[in-house]
């Protein structure tokens, strides 16, 4: 496939795994954080179009589950009564994208409550957590992404810049970042922060976090581009002409670095998703009742979770499709920018 | 020789730097271990004080880096509040499984991962070659975390796999067959994931480094003059593409590291990764800056080692 059309199939798929997140509140039938005191852990419940008799169904249906007799987290399915999904149906309140107020959900099933996903031990549907986490986690990338790109920028061309000892000092202490293994680095500089946050003071914390942590790889990227673009020859005529420093950065020098930076960008946000997911993951992240893909895997700690309630991996698994998205973003991007290989 | 002494000391003068670099980071911290022991209405306010006055918390920055570098020198590596002992005992008791799991993960990656690169790029554009590359790019967007999780999972659904731990409950008393079949098993899953993890950037650079060399001349006419297939691979071509990958082992070292810091908390490995998470969660310092310091340590070494082999296979290096 040429690496043009490459690149913007995977974009589209990319904008769509987004969109979706992005529209979490319409997706998903329910409040990420509303309980269902009577469901706990009720298993995944699997979509039909072919009834008992074979038929088929236009509208899919599922079979509502019901509480054994004497136990608390015990389900069969009740197979005589079907219940049809329902679309755009009105359900709980949310915020398409934290502003618009809409009650209008993609499905729904009225009063029976519908967990395509089960549900954890607060009988909270995982479908639903799923996807407002995804919001978190990758909101919590992106940002990250951005954070270190821009201190990767300005440090990466400021060192180019300016050179000498003051390129020598930033280019030593980015060494130091990338001799440290970075989950350690992460670790440590999280152990000297507060403990006890609120849930958006933890995800600006982690944000900033990851985005401190992670500009030296940038930096020398962004340093090497500089250095060899401050010496082309136009750069050096515009020198000639009288261009000052800030305008020759500006204008001829960081556009330079765009194809880099955009190929760090595609790298760095699964790698910082990940770095989110694996902090809520260990309690050091984003803390409960809100909802990331880190804090979702956190119950299977528990030795029973894992033996008896396996539907709690399920929600982690839409990182997957994103994280391919990205690395093929990236190595289109790295194609695009070395020109077709021989 | 010069060479080798320059990597020493380019390696003493990051240590300090990361350590000073973490004492730095403490300062910036808004409560330590003391300020929760003041809660605890069992310990008089006198305890807390002097405990304080003790460990010398409240002082600058640099004269506690300087007592921490002081207690280097007698084998301590500063003081863990939470266990009342020296930090040094605790660390290096979880460091050697720490090191245990990622050099036996570092070795079979290598193991697996030369023979597979070699084979992909030997059949560069055929079947084994997208089959491998194909293969290496799902398990490159598979987390660590993940893979971990699923295989634990299945270790507890099937019951295969010991599930957690280093050896089993009554360990003592199986036979010395029996301790290392116990071991091995115990061992197995969090070396898959470490493995899993670690193998697909690995094959893609061998990969790239041979079909690099495999298109020279050199190797044409050694084919010409009827070598076989395997002294060519392995005796000519290997050494040839070797420099990069050699480079590269010690980039490997590290994020075997921050891997097997996820999984030995996951797979409760007693190593360096549940420690430091305890004493990140109890505000334990130096506990938390030691853990790092090994760990830094590891890397920088497995960083000398690849120098050290590079010195000894690639002449030029000497030379210069």
């Amino acid at each position: 496939m040429p690496s043009g059309r490459k690149l913007i199939l995977c974009l589209a798929i990319l904008g769509g795994l987004h969109f979706v997140i992005a529209g979490a509140g319409f997706f998903s039938p329910y409040d990420p954080t509303a309980q269902n005191r009577d469901w706990p852990y009720a298993p995944p419940m699997r979509l039909h179009w072919f009834d008992a008799a074979g038929h088929f169904h236009l509208r899919p249906f599922f079979y509502p589950l019901q509480l054994q007799e004497g136990a608390f987290n015990e389900y069969r399915q009740d197979t005589t009564h079907p219940v049809a999904l329902s679309f755009f149906v009105t359900g709980a309140r949310y915020r398409l994208l934290g502003i618009f107020p809409l009650r209008v959900h993609l499905f729904g099933a009225g009063d029976t409550p519908i967990f395509l996903l089960g549900s954890d031990s607060y009988g909270r549907d995982l479908f639903s957590r799923m996807l407002f986490g995804g919001q978190i986690s990758l909101l919590a990338g992106l940002l990250a992404t951005g954070l270190a790109l821009s201190f990767g920028l300005l440090i990466g061309s400021l060192a180019a810049y300016l050179g000498g000892w003051r390129d020598e000092t930033l280019m030593r202490l980015a060494e130091l970042f990338l001799a440290l293994p970075w989950l350690y680095l992460l670790f440590a500089i999280r152990a000297f922060l507060p403990l006890a946050v609120s849930p958006l003071q933890a995800f600006l914390l982690i944000v900033i976090l990851i985005g401190t942590v992670g500009w030296a790889r940038p930096a020398r990227l962004i340093r090497s581009v500089v250095l060899s673009s401050k010496e082309r020859d136009y750069v050096r005529a515009a020198r000639g002409f009288g261009a000052s420093g800030s305008y020759l950065l500006r204008r001829h020098i960081l556009p330079e670095t765009w194809s880099v930076v955009l190929t760090q960008a595609a790298i760095l946000v699964p790698q910082y998703v990940l770095a989110e997911v694996t902090l809520s993951f260990l309690g050091l992240g984003v803390p409960e009742p809100v909802p990331s893909w880190g804090n979702l895997l956190s119950s299977l700690q528990q030795y029973s979770v894992l033996t008896s309630y396996w539907w709690m991996y399920l929600p982690s698994l839409a990182m997957v499709p994103f994280f391919v998205g990205y690395l093929v973003l990236a190595s289109a991007l790295q194609e695009r920018a070395q020109g077709p290989k021989i | 020789m010069r060479y080798i002494f320059n990597r020493l000391v380019h390696a003493f003068f990051l240590l300090v730097g990361v350590s000073f670099l973490s004492f730095l980071f403490t300062t910036m911290a808004p409560g330590n271990y003391f300020d929760e022991m003041s809660l605890n209405p069992q310990i008089s306010p006198e305890t807390v004080a002097a405990l304080r006055t003790q460990y010398g918390v409240d002082r600058p920055v640099l004269v506690r880096y300087g007592r921490w570098v002081a207690s280097i020198a007698h084998g301590d590596l500063g003081f863990s509040f939470a266990y009342g002992s020296p930090a040094a005992p605790l660390l290096w008791a979880r460091a050697r499984n720490t090191l245990l799991l990622t050099s036996v993960a570092t070795i079979l990656t290598w193991l697996i991962a030369l023979p597979l690169g070699i084979w992909s790029a030997e059949n560069r554009g055929r079947l084994p070659d997208i089959a491998v590359t194909s293969a290496t790019g799902l398990l490159l967007v598979i987390p660590d975390l993940l893979l971990a999780l699923g295989l634990l999972l299945l270790a507890v659904r099937t019951g295969w796999f010991p599930t957690g731990g280093m050896v089993s409950v009554g360990f003592e008393t199986l036979s010395s067959i029996g301790k290392m079949r116990d071991a091995i098993l115990h061992m197995a899953l969090p070396v898959t994931v470490l493995v899993l993890s670690a193998l697909p950037i690995l094959v893609r650079h061998v990969r790239a480094a041979m079909s690099e060399v495999l298109g020279a001349g050199y190797l044409r006419a050694a084919q010409a003059h009827g070598i076989s297939r395997r002294t060519l691979l392995y005796r000519y071509a290997l050494p040839a593409a070797s420099h990069p990958l050699i480079s590269l082992f010690g980039f490997s070292v590290g994020t075997l590291l921050s891997g097997s810091l996820i999984v030995e908390v996951v797979m409760s490995w007693p190593g360096l990764g549940p420690l430091l998470l305890e004493a990140i969660l109890a505000r334990d310092l130096y506990v938390v800056i030691g853990g790092v310091m090994l760990s830094t340590v590891f890397l920088v070494a497995g960083n000398l080692i690849a120098d050290l082999i590079l010195y000894w296979v690639d002449p030029r290096i000497r030379v210069a």
